[in-house]
């Protein structure tokens, strides 16, 4: 069975957020920016103006550094677009949902079912994976412009808020939904009933680490 | 004498093919494992890899936008020489990396590790590595590029003699385990196993086995060629596929490379290629031709010499 596809705006509606199914396959249309720690950082921590109208003009927060150039007339070239593993975001996400009205978390190997039940759905929000990892060129062919690029003086290319105008923009899968449920501990839950049989046989080392568990079902992010 | 320039344009060529050009043995290798695959999501990410891999060939872009930290192998055949000597040759390769940086574009990782100072040409101190191996006869060098992720999927361990094959296939599937859910390793991917060496070498013989080596290739010791096929059989057998979604697809191959180690240890290490394989490799001659592959070739007989001198002749006779 193929997975169901979904054309969907990055100013969702409630309603169109709360359609959305676990392992659908979603295609992003409008403005998306990018945030990672460099972002974060400045805009919480330091407290600097975030350089755009939230959420009005994006609610979808990309946790991407794109492989681009800014040429020496001040126009942008995008090549691939990949996302960067979320789990290590989780500590400014709660407050930047707060303040900016993000309702698409775009990303690669989503968050806990922890993080969604507690602040992605009070916040109506919910997470999209990254294909593959990843589909770069794919996401690159969906961005129809770089409509601008902030605070890349302060922070960098790798770090700086790309705006990125999307059209069909995708494959994304749905990682989480509104009941806080989360994709990849579906998946984590089906592959541990295989796990003792796999490790039949095998020995724990001789010599142990400090920090160890021996539940194979345990994430270690 | 090999000129500087041809080294140079070469270097931004390998660059620009690594980056773009998935290699034709891991593209057959993931073909095979999208036959083969059932797991519904794991067959939907394989297919849309597979496009990916198509959309990154026509449009001269790179497959993923995370491109890695560019590095560099470079083989020596023993008569070779280098215009300007190797600074030259090194100078040459970090020019390559950063015009390359901003020519095709990749993104540039490379940044301090304490300041965060980020050069936007992924040189900097230490970056790119730059390696180097020799081989007995010629005139010709190899210019090896590999863009290997940074963050996920290795992992090093001292085992001991005690902890046998047992112990060995244990911290391998944890490896998998840990890596492998979420996707976090950009499986399926070909493993890289190092096992002996000091503690740098043993991390520096799985980077290689996973990099260096091409899907199919088999060590030239027939029981590691044994291990290697049991082991790449035991990676697809855990159920995890691409993404960490149910699936049978999680090693497209094993490849496993040993060193000598100190008598009591059993040092280990484990490394995930990733689904974008990046590495493009060419040869220059003496007298100007370059010839591109994929292959890079690293580990000849040369390489896995185990005798105090090299003797081709007796080689050659057996």
């Amino acid at each position: 069975m193929s997975p169901r596809e979904v054309r969907l705006s990055t100013t969702p509606t409630p309603e169109a957020i709360a359609d959305l199914r676990l392992g659908d396959v979603v295609y992003l249309d409008g403005l998306m920016y990018t945030a990672r720690e460099g972002v974060y950082m400045r805009a919480l921590e330091e407290k600097a103006n975030i350089p755009m109208e939230l959420p009005s003009q994006s609610a979808a927060n990309f946790h991407c550094s794109p492989a681009a150039r800014i040429n020496p007339d001040g126009s942008f070239d995008m090549g691939a677009v990949t996302a960067t593993a979320s789990f290590r975001f989780a500590k400014w996400l709660p407050e930047w949902m707060a303040k900016t009205g993000a309702k698409l978390i775009v990303g690669k190997g989503g968050m806990t079912s922890k993080d969604y039940k507690e602040y992605f759905v009070p916040n109506g929000a919910v997470y999209l994976s990254t294909v593959g990892y990843g589909t770069g060129a794919l996401l690159g062919r969906g961005v129809e412009n770089v409509e601008a690029v902030h605070w890349n003086d302060e922070l960098g290319l790798a770090q700086a808020m790309w705006v990125l105008k999307c059209n069909r923009m995708g494959p994304f899968i749905v990682a989480s939904d509104m009941n806080g449920d989360c994709l990849f501990e579906r998946e984590n839950a089906k592959i541990a009933q295989n796990v003792e049989r796999v490790y039949e046989g095998t020995k724990p080392a001789v010599m142990k680490r400090y920090g160890e568990s021996d539940d194979r079902t345990d994430e270690v992010i | 004498m090999i000129p500087l320039a041809l080294i140079q344009s070469t270097a931004e060529t390998l660059m620009d093919k690594a980056a773009i050009e998935i290699p034709q043995d891991y593209l057959d290798g993931l073909q095979h494992a999208a036959k083969t695959e059932d797991g519904d999501l794991s067959s939907f990410v394989l297919k849309a890899m597979l496009d990916n891999y198509e959309a990154a060939k026509e449009d001269r872009r790179a497959m993923c936008g995370d491109t890695g930290v560019p590095r560099w192998f470079v083989k020596l055949g023993n008569e070779a020489q280098v215009e300007g000597g190797m600074v030259a040759l090194e100078t040459a390769l970090r020019r390559a990396t950063a015009n390359a940086t901003n020519g095709v574009p990749l993104r540039p990782n490379r940044v301090h590790p304490l300041w965060r100072t980020d050069h936007d040409n992924n040189v900097g101190i230490g970056a790119p590595e730059i390696e180097y191996g020799f081989e007995p006869e010629g005139a010709w060098i190899d210019l090896i590029t590999v863009h290997k992720g940074g963050l996920f999927g290795s992992d090093y361990r001292m085992l001991f003699p005690s902890d046998g094959i047992q112990g060995i296939k244990r911290f391998y599937l944890d490896s998998l385990m840990a890596f492998g859910k979420r996707g976090l390793a950009c499986q399926p991917a070909i493993i890289g196993i190092g096992l002996g060496g000091s503690k740098d070498i043993c991390m520096t013989l799985g980077k290689r086995a996973s990099t260096l080596r091409i899907v199919g290739s088999r060590n030239s010791d027939p029981r590691i060629a044994e291990m290697e096929d049991e082991f790449k059989e035991l990676g697809n057998s855990i159920g995890m596929g691409a993404m960490g979604f149910v699936g049978k697809n999680m090693v497209i191959d094993c490849n496993i490379e040993v060193g000598y180690c100190h008598t009591g240890g059993l040092p280990m290490s484990v490394h995930a290629f990733c689904l974008s394989s990046r590495r493009a490799v060419a040869r220059i001659h003496a007298d100007g031709r370059v010839e591109y592959r994929t292959d890079p070739d690293w580990f000849t007989d040369y390489q896995r010499r185990e005798t105090v001198d090299w003797e081709p002749q007796r080689e050659a006779a057996e």
